[in-house]
């Protein structure tokens, strides 16, 4: 037996660096690019330039005679007409869902939808052959605004669907029984004098995930197994819906998910590049590897947000909400993602969000257009609902001539009435927004900087400021499997956790989740050293290869520590209740008088005890253990959730805004998060922190943009702004404690609240710095231009808006004209 | 990403550089520190059939006093410059137009005669050398030619170095004791310039006696703000007065229009950043 620390105080709660730093800081790691078996071969995606077209031809025979290329293949070369890409969640029986194929057939339906693939002996001669393969198009009309698509006569996506909207879902809280009428409380309002009714449009832009680790996926079928290795968050997901797909028995397939580079949903996908790698390694007999460019990332990974959103919310004078009408367009792209429709509707059940609402309707139309399809993005239809929520209530509170937070005071659910049936018919077990806002409101000195926002008024400063609110709750923690398939799901929501006790008395604990960058493997380790009293060391964390973790439905939603954390948790009482048996047959004492504390089986009242890992030992000799039982400690658990969680915050901004530029500038930005209990709050506020950025960067800086014939014009990061550090102040966040009562741990989780939260703050911020300008709206990003166009609309300066030359050289990569990059480069 | 093949040439001189330009032909390109060179390969923007490294030539680096002028050498990289002794004290405006130059890594690889030979618009060094009437040294077969700030930039991505020619070295006149500033706007803080302004002065018994203001991303070429410096000339440096003058900071510019900035907002940025450039400057 090997020596083992001594267990100290509590791993729950500390503040540990992340065990799998190390390997990821220094690059040490493999990801799926790292890996590449003998005899490889390398495959690069052909991709159309062009939204809409009919393909007349395509010349492969001068990329064929390219030195090193192994073939040129189209969907047909490969048989591969009739695969359809997976698309797991139908709206309602009448969706219209066109089929993805692998490559284009006949139509491209969206500029970097593949075409063809090059098979090559390395990836500079598949690059090169793809440059000299000639596809002849017929241009099609481009279907890019939402709403013209919706309208009668449009150009269709799909001609044979006849209809360019995909589905319409609606949540009726009359009909369902869980609240009142809306369309009546809208009629009430409008003939009531001593009520208001305020409609509101906002746009949620498009955004491109921008995961650090472009996508990659190797196959090698060489082995009695396929094994597929993959950048993906879902690596049990993508194993079903592969071989599903293709008809491949499940048995045969392992898929691998090595360190990932994170996803942000980004990677909660089934891709085309995947299959083909399938169908091509199965078809060659070799090991085939495909590895994005950033380019193509930005072009063909799926895309997120993209809805028009109208909303029209009804309060008495008095401030009292009495009812929320919610009507979106969301943009699906040319086809439908593996989950691309339920992202709108996750939010369905959110608008209504911490507010007590009597009436909610919610419609959402889903519709087909030659863009990128759009998927899961961090958040996941809740920031798009809190957004609208939270920018109405501030829109409401001007109406009513209200302080904002005041207004939201008197409307939400105060702490003493949980837990709460919403108008949704979802029940928050625990939460306590007053105690989240009162820190917020504390630690921000709002009282201060309305009194600096008065006097700037006053002054009339260049500078003015701005207050942001933002109040959330998420539903997180997908999900309860029955309610996931109440909505069309086509999967559940548990979790799955073996705990393997070894002889030595490590421990191996594999789980379903799978994490890209959270820091599972840290905050699992402490979670079952506590629960097994072993040292935090002496935990390894096994995961992201269905041959180790056969069973789980991965990470995303906020769902790895809230279910399978729970699973773990589960697990590891199973182990805990075997290793009880075992020491009272050692000790010779009745299982009743066992007590376990801190990794020690004592008998009750006596100093006589085993460790857990003598137990360990002793199961695995096998020489003395109980006569009832199998000499093993290994245990198993499949936690299905009964409710999600709630998690919700309260987030203020200080914004100043250069009245004079248009420019935004966060001064000041301060969250208190209630995550229930805490496992690890280093990591906490690490995903609170990245959360922030990328919910700051949909408010201010990021937006994918099409030109009128539907070509992506962000290629690169020089016109994808991500904003860096230099571009956001130092956070100041904080949690309070309001133990979940759905979970043993309390937890809540905690890796969507930042990016939910802070949109609706910063916008709602930017605003208020203006309002008195007379702004009321201002599109996102909020950039320097819309800011300073807003301020002179509202002045009536009207501004005489040049038509924009996207691809003019001082438009992007260091003002290259991809047209025409010539010139003078040194 | 994966860039077209091209021969890799790396020569040790100066006259070798340009022997292996002439042999190249126009497919040749110079990698200077290769901040743009790189990334346009890899795209596959550009594809030369040669590359010539100018890495290997180390008086290329060199920054030193040249009597009435500091001399800096064309492969010295950003970071050398803005931190150099002479430049701060001679050239302050370079250091301080330099320091806003992308990032830190892309100082320390990016080079003084590579960015200026780039000719971007939205580069920031192409309106300091042009306001601060510097020198360029172009190296050919038949030796070397001095050339103006005005003559050096023709057009987008477009300057006065010709086929088989080098740039080697950029001369700054020294504006010892002129105070100066480099007001810069842009969409994220590593971002291209959407427009900035590079303003010196020198101010006598608190009048303008002088004034260079030179703006970035506002034409084809960077742009000389002579409207504005007549303007401020006899001027104490008010707040008003500055503003009237930051009036013609649009004089002879052809703004371009693109997705961060249509040109009429490119125009008003430009006279507002003039006036603040010129106030900072002046202290």
């Amino acid at each position: 037996m090997t020596t083992t620390a001594e267990p100290t105080a509590l791993e729950f709660g500390k503040a540990r660096t992340r065990k799998e730093d190390a390997r990821l800081i220094t690059g040490r790691t493999r990801f799926t690019d790292s890996i590449t078996p003998t005899g490889t071969v390398f495959l690069h995606v052909v991709r159309s330039p062009i939204a809409h077209a009919t393909i007349t031809g395509i010349d492969k025979s001068a990329a064929e005679a390219s030195p090193g290329v192994f073939g040129v293949y189209t969907a047909a070369d490969l048989g591969a007409e009739g695969i359809g890409l997976p698309h797991v969640w139908p709206l309602t029986p009448n969706e219209k869902a066109p089929q993805r194929p692998l490559l284009a057939i006949d139509t491209v339906h969206f500029a970097g939808e593949g075409i063809a693939v090059v098979l090559a002996r390395s990836a500079a001669e598949a690059r090169d052959a793809a440059d000299l393969v000639e596809a002849d198009y017929e241009p099609l009309a481009p279907v890019l605004d939402m709403e013209a698509a919706v309208a009668d006569g449009a150009d269709l996506v799909h001609p044979s669907l006849e209809t360019n909207v995909s589905d319409v879902w609606v949540f009726d809280a009359g009909a369902a029984g869980t609240g009142g009428d809306v369309d009546e409380a809208i009629t009430a309002a409008e003939a009531d004098p001593d009520s208001v009714v305020v409609r509101r449009r906002f746009r949620q832009q498009r955004l491109i995930p921008a995961f650090m680790e472009p996508r990659s996926a190797v196959v090698d079928p060489t082995g009695e197994q396929i094994v597929m290795y993959s950048a993906t968050q879902v690596p049990h997901v993508l194993r079903t819906m592969t071989t599903a797909t293709l008809g491949i028995p499940e048995s045969k397939l392992r898929v691998i998910a090595p360190d990932v580079g994170g996803g942000f949903g980004g990677k909660l996908s089934v891709t085309p590049e995947e299959l083909l790698c399938v169908v091509v390694a199965q078809k060659l007999g070799k090991p085939v590897k495909w590895t994005e460019t950033r380019s193509e990332s930005l072009l063909a990974a799926h895309h997120g947000r993209d809805q028009i959103q109208d909303i029209t919310i009804t309060a008495k004078k008095d401030g009292t909400v009495t009812g929320l009408d919610v009507r979106l367009l969301a943009d699906m792209g040319a086809y439908l993602e593996l989950v691309g429709p339920g992202v709108p509707v996750l939010g369905a059940f959110m608008f209504n969000a911490i507010y007590k609402i009597p009436a909610y309707k919610f419609t959402c139309t889903t519709v087909l257009t030659t863009k990128t399809p759009t998927g899961a993005y961090r958040g996941a239809g809740r920031p798009e609902a809190t957004f609208a929520i939270e920018r109405i209530m501030d829109e409401l509170a001007v109406e009513l001539g209200r302080d904002p937070l005041e207004l939201r005071k008197q409307n939400w659910i105060t702490h003493e009435e949980f837990p709460f049936t919403t108008v949704v018919g979802l029940t928050y077990d625990s939460g306590n927004y007053e105690q989240a806002t009162d820190k917020a409101v504390e630690l921000f000195d709002y009282a201060g900087l309305r009194r600096e926002q008065e006097e700037r008024r006053r002054n009339g400063d260049k500078v003015q400021l701005g207050i942001g609110i933002s109040t959330f709750t998420e539903m997180c923690g997908l999900a309860p499997s029955r309610v996931l398939g109440s909505l069309g799901y086509g999967a559940g929501g548990w979790e799955a956790a073996s705990v393997r006790m070894l002889a030595t008395g490590k421990v191996e604990v594999v789980t379903g989740a799978s994490g890209h960058g959270q820091g599972h493997e840290t905050a699992f380790s402490q979670i079952v050293a506590d629960q097994l009293g072993v040292p935090f060391e002496d935990v390894e964390i096994l995961h992201g290869d269905t041959q180790i973790s056969p069973k789980g439905l991965d990470t995303y939603g906020s769902r790895s520590l809230v279910v399978g954390g729970i699973a773990i948790v589960k697990a590891t009482e199973k182990v805990v209740a075997k290793a009880k048996k075992i020491a009272a047959h050692m000790l010779e004492a009745s299982e009743e008088d066992i007590e376990f504390n801190a990794g020690q089986f004592t008998v009750r009242g006596t100093g006589q005890g085993k460790a857990i890992q003598e137990i360990a030992w002793a199961a695995f000799t096998g020489h003395d253990y109980p006569a009832d039982m199998e000499p093993s400690l290994d245990s198993d658990a499949v936690y299905d959730p009964e409710n999600f969680s709630y998690p919700h915050g309260t987030h203020l901004a200080a914004i100043e805004v250069d009245t004079e530029t248009g420019h935004v500038d966060l001064r000041h930005y301060v969250c208190v998060d209630d995550i229930g209990t805490v496992v690890n709050p280093l990591i906490a506020e690490g995903q609170v922190h990245g959360g922030l950025a990328q919910g700051i960067a949909q408010a201010l800086f990021e937006e994918a943009n099409y030109d009128e014939q539907g070509t992506l014009v962000n290629g690169t990061f020089v016109d994808y702004t991500l904003p860096s550090a230099a571009d956001l102040p130092s956070f100041t966040t904080a949690t309070v404690e309001t133990p979940a009562t759905s979970n043993p741990l309390g937890v809540k989780g905690v890796g969507e609240a930042g990016t939910i939260a802070s949109t609706p703050a910063i916008v709602n911020g930017v605003i208020d710095a203006i309002r008195h300008l007379g702004v009321r709206e201002v599109e996102m990003p909020c950039t320097s231009q819309r800011v300073w166009r807003a301020i002179q609309d509202a002045q009536g300066k009207a501004t005489r808006e040049t038509p924009i030359d996207t691809h003019s050289p001082g438009a992007g990569l260091g003002s290259i004209d991809p047209n025409n990059p010539q010139g003078e480069v040194q | 990403m994966i860039p077209s093949q091209f021969d890799y040439v790396k020569p040790a001189s100066v006259d070798e550089a340009v022997q292996a330009l002439v042999q190249a032909g126009e497919d040749a390109k110079i990698l200077a520190g290769g901040q743009s060179l790189l990334p346009v390969l890899r795209l596959r923007l550009a594809a030369p059939s040669v590359v010539i490294d100018l890495g290997g030539i180390p008086e290329l680096r060199t920054i030193s006093d040249d009597g009435d002028r500091i001399a800096i050498g064309a492969m010295a990289p950003h970071h050398d410059v803005l931190r150099d002794d002479l430049v701060k004290q001679h050239v302050a405006l370079l250091a301080q137009a330099t320091s806003t130059v992308a990032d830190p890594q892309v100082r320390h690889r990016g080079t003084l005669g590579g960015a200026l030979a780039h000719a971007d618009p939205a580069g920031d060094l192409g309106a300091v050398a042009l306001a601060l009437e510097a020198e360029f040294v172009i190296a050919g077969t038949s030796g070397t030619r001095t050339v103006t700030a005005a003559d050096f930039f023709v057009d987008y991505f477009t300057t006065a170095i010709g086929e088989g020619e080098i740039l080697t070295q950029v001369r700054f006149p020294k504006y010892t004791g002129w105070t100066s500033h480099y007001e810069k706007f842009n969409r994220t803080a590593q971002a291209w310039s959407m427009c900035a302004v590079a303003a010196a002065l020198r101010i006598d018994g608190g009048t303008i006696a002088e004034a260079r203001i030179g703006l970035t991303n506002m034409g084809t070429t960077p742009i000389r703000a002579t409207g504005v410096e007549q303007a401020l000339v006899g001027q104490s440096a008010t707040a008003d007065a500055v503003r009237a003058a930051a009036e013609h900071a649009t004089e002879g510019t052809a703004a371009p229009s693109d997705a961060d900035a249509a040109a009429d907002y490119r125009e008003h940025l430009a006279r507002v950043l003039t006036g603040r450039a010129v106030l900072a400057a002046a202290g």
